[in-house]
């Protein structure tokens, strides 16, 4: 690294901060140098090691990392005979506990052998004292500065860089250009519709019944008992062909009863539910993940997520935490064999907010 | 055999007839490569030596291993979305739909010899990387080793941070267990609230509606390429610019910003990093074989309706966790065209961002107020910069306080707190504990400084007491000798910048903010003692 400071303008660090230090009148560095300043004492006396003094001790360090060596070997035999001495046995827990542990073992003992060795080599026995290498300002020298200098001149005068300055604009307008085909390459990253109208309707609509998820087997009203919760999916979800978690990541409903002298309906959603008996959107208004522990003396939701905290009472109207938004309802009713179905889809998107999401 | 052959072969070979074959070959390379000029330019070039100079390379040498058990497991996981039922020896599992990526995991977990430990190794290994990468910038903030000439290095070590996390993320959704998939649905949730174009970039990054059936193949193409290479390329950098800039050094007898003082690579220190390389994998290893790390099976696979309480990201993506649990509700606002506006997922994603962009340009903004252009090649002892170690102290304080939000449910039932307590604690936390970790420490920082201005002026209390002819007690100070005073009194003093007009007799606002920066910075200083203090001291 020397070669690129052999030049006459090869000071070292040193002299640029004395340097400086005659600018200040003028720089706004403020670096205060004392002319009394104590000086640097320079080294201090070397501290043998116990293998400088006593060619014991040296023997003994040179045994004990040649053991360490071999030790290392012996690790990585044992690693491969653990490899077939204990094989995984199909069904057995154990068997992989096994081979993981002697395997890792084996590996263990070949890897830290040579490290510790040569860590050991080097403190104890190689040349001990320390060395000291000069440094040198980090920019180039001034004769190297003042070539590079030159250089690009002359590259701007043979090719009529800055003079032809339509051929260069023109160019760098080009190379702007260029990677635009590349950015459009990716629409094609998801199918051509749009994503604002996927995200507002899910797949309940009117007359689809409420199943158990993941069973899909339909629920009576008569089974949700007072202070019970039914993780729910629409009929048919769990026979999709296509698009089964896409369309659960939307449609997941939280079924619940409480007591109907406890719970708060608005008027305009007294019709929504049944019998105490109310359906909420599981996908939190958050950043959507499941709303899944309901608390059922308090009547509160509770995301795993984030910790926000729905009331079902209210209309689970958030109560804490970092969600915005109360979980969409789902209106729900009853059908002819007393199965319960949607009134329609959610009247809002669910899941997290977005920026269309409100028009 | 020396006679006919031509020129350069000749001449190399003749002066010695029994030539060994090491010579033939060094020979040989180097009159294809000219090998022996990099060894003369690096083979001796001396590396200084302190413990914390090691947490790099601990960094470096757990990349190496991520890459070595990574391409293990790339030969065996298959990272499709295709719909399986699951036919593997997991009884647990048996029969159940999942993706053929967490079949394929599964598969690497108990069909596989060995496959488990690469995992976990894998898995380890990434952890440690996060974590010795974050260390190792805590140690170049707080001694100032980003100042000039090493801020661009500084930019690269911030981007290499800024990739462990998104090479962290990505490799941990692969999998397509229910847990990361969990943290994807937290991603999807968090690009949707990005104004304008939310909705469509996260369709465009899924390739359909959250989760589809593209969004695994593609992290797994960013996880094993793209972010890898960008990483080595990284690294690269990092390293030529730390031959170019040379290591720095902390101040001891001896040592001068003028040079550095430690071992040569050849023999010392290439035998002393290569065996630490060898440890740093031997560790990483007797961690896999004994301690379960994402146990995936205990999951299941993705699925968008169950989840499990306690759920927590690896533990560097905690602070971005933590900064979403920390927001107050109802924090959507839908502006008067009907655009939404998700603030409540906003002001932590900027929040972060601007916390970044601040590390990131720290040492601009330090360069900046201190006005300071010469090199440094002396690492600080954070005392004696008490401003900036109490800005970092503060960055330390934001960052730690997040983490733990990110903890917040499972602090609650561990300590039978409520959930709320914890939250307004950390809310409190987050936004008062950075001024007050920044007061005390550096109350703390000048403290320390004083007292090593004692010591150096009066020597430290030896535990003699003598009594005096006249009947008083005292105890004996004894002088530090030159070399050990010289760590104490070794250090750069600032004063803060004056107000001056500039060439047209105004001044700006910027020169005003700057002198008020400097002077908080520099209004409170403990100046080294000097050698005239130290001599009238001796005649007392």
């Amino acid at each position: 690294m020397s070669d690129a400071h052999d030049g006459p303008g090869g000071e070292t660090a040193g002299t640029a901060v004395a340097q400086l230090d005659d600018h200040q009148a003028q720089a706004p560095a403020v670096a205060v140098v004392r002319a009394d300043r104590i000086e640097n004492p320079g080294f201090p006396p070397e501290r043998l090691r116990v293998t400088d003094l006593d060619p014991k001790k040296e023997k003994q360090a040179e045994r004990t990392i040649s053991l360490l060596f071999f030790l290392s070997i012996i690790g990585s035999v044992l690693a491969v005979a653990a490899y077939i001495l204990f094989p995984i046995e199909e069904g057995d827990f154990g068997t992989i506990r096994i081979n993981n542990m002697l395997l890792g073992v084996g590996i263990t003992l070949g890897l830290l052998g040579i490290g510790i060795g040569a860590v050991h080599w080097s403190k104890a026995l190689m040349h001990g004292h320390e060395e000291v290498e000069e440094r040198h300002l980090t920019r180039g020298s001034d004769a190297s500065r003042e070539r590079a200098v030159e250089i690009f001149s002359e590259a701007n005068k043979e090719s009529g860089f800055t003079r032809r300055s339509l051929m260069r604009n023109t160019m760098i307008g080009a190379l702007i250009a260029t990677p635009i085909p590349a950015i459009a390459l990716f629409r094609d990253l998801a199918p051509a519709e749009d994503p604002v109208a996927l995200l507002k309707h899910t797949m309940w609509e009117a007359g689809v019944r409420l199943t158990r998820d993941p069973s899909g087997t339909p629920i009576k009203a008569s089974d949700v008992t007072i202070g019970s919760a039914f993780h729910v999916i629409p009929e048919g979800l769990a026979e999709l062909e296509s698009h089964r978690l896409e369309e659960k990541a939307k449609a997941a409903v939280l079924l619940m009863r409480l007591p109907v002298d406890e719970l708060n309906e608005r008027e305009d959603r007294a019709s929504w539910s049944y019998d105490g008996i109310v359906a909420y959107s599981k996908i939190c208004t958050h950043v959507g993940c499941p709303v899944a522990l309901y608390e059922q003396q308090t009547h509160h939701l509770l995301c795993p997520c984030h910790q926000s905290q729905f009331d079902v009472a209210n209309h689970c109207e958030v109560i804490f935490g970092p969600a915005a938004r109360p979980l969409p309802q789902l209106p729900i009713a009853v059908d002819d064999e007393g199965y319960l179905i949607a009134q329609s889809d959610f009247t809002e998107p669910v899941g997290p907010s977005f920026w269309e999401r409100a028009l | 055999m020396s006679t006919t052959a031509p020129q350069a072969e000749t001449s190399a070979v003749a002066p010695s007839r029994g030539m060994r074959f090491t010579g033939w070959a060094a020979n040989y390379v180097d009159e294809r490569t000219s090998a022996s000029t990099a060894v003369k330019a690096l083979g001796r070039k001396i590396f200084p030596d302190h413990w914390s100079f090691m947490l790099g390379e601990v960094a470096l040498y757990s990349f190496i291993v991520i890459l070595l058990s990574g391409t293990f497991l790339t030969f065996f996981f298959d990272p499709s979305m295709t719909e399986v039922e699951y036919e593997g020896s997991y009884v647990p599992l048996q029969g159940i739909p999942m993706s053929v990526a967490y079949h394929s995991a599964l598969d690497i977990s108990f069909e596989i010899r060995g496959g488990l430990l690469m995992r976990q190794v894998h898995h380890w290994a990434a952890l440690l990387f996060v974590a010795s990468i974050g260390l190792h910038m805590l140690r170049v903030f707080f001694t100032g080793a980003f100042r000039k000439p090493r801020e661009f290095n500084w930019i690269v070590g911030f981007l290499l941070f800024v990739m462990a996390m998104a090479l962290g993320f990505t490799g941990y959704s692969l999998p397509d267990d229910l847990l990361s998939g969990n943290g994807l649905r937290i991603i999807d949730g968090m690009i949707k609230a990005v104004p304008v174009a939310g909705a469509w970039i996260s369709y465009l990054l899924f390739g359909d509606e959250f989760p589809g059936t593209d969004i695994i193949p593609r992290l797994y193409v960013l996880h094993i390429m793209l972010l890898p290479a960008i990483t080595i390329a990284l690294i690269g950098i990092h390293m030529v610019l730390l031959i170019v800039n040379k290591h720095t050094q902390f101040a001891a007898p001896g040592r001068t910003n003028d040079n550095v003082v430690g071992s040569p690579v050849l023999p010392g220190f290439a035998a002393k990093a290569g065996g630490f390389f060898f440890i740093v994998f031997g560790v990483i290893v007797l961690i896999a074989s004994f301690f379960t790390i994402n146990p995936i099976w205990n999951y299941g696979p993705y699925d968008p309706s169950p989840v499990s309480a306690g759920t927590q990201p690896d533990w560097y993506i905690g602070f971005a966790d933590g900064a979403l649990r920390l927001i107050p509700p109802h924090l959507d606002w839908v502006d008067p065209l009907g655009y939404t506006w998700p603030f409540g997922v906003l002001i932590p994603l900027v929040g972060l961002l601007v916390f970044l962009a601040a590390v990131a340009l720290y040492p601009f903004f330090e360069a900046w107020v201190t006005g300071d252009k010469r090199e440094h090649h002396i690492a600080e002892r954070p005392r004696n910069a008490p401003v900036r170690t109490a800005i970092g102290a503060a960055g330390v304080t934001f960052y730690a306080a997040l983490w733990a939000a990110a903890s917040s449910d499972l602090i609650a039932t561990h300590f039978r707190l409520s959930i709320e307590g914890v939250i307004h604690a950390l809310q409190f936390a987050t936004v008062a504990g950075p001024f007050i970790a920044y007061f005390i420490t550096k109350r703390v920082c000048l403290a320390l400084q004083r007292k090593d201005r004692e010591i150096a002026l009066h020597g430290f209390e030896s535990g003699r007491i003598v009594r005096l002819p006249g009947g008083e007690y005292i105890e004996v100070h004894e002088q530090l000798d030159d070399f050990e005073r010289w760590r104490l009194v070794s250090f750069d003093e600032y004063q803060p910048i004056m107000i001056r007009p500039n060439a047209q007799g105004r001044i700006t606002v910027a020169q005003r903010a700057r002198a008020g920066l400097s002077r908080w910075f520099f209004e409170d200083r403990i100046a080294p003692v000097t050698k005239g203090e130290l001599e009238s001291q001796a005649h007392h």
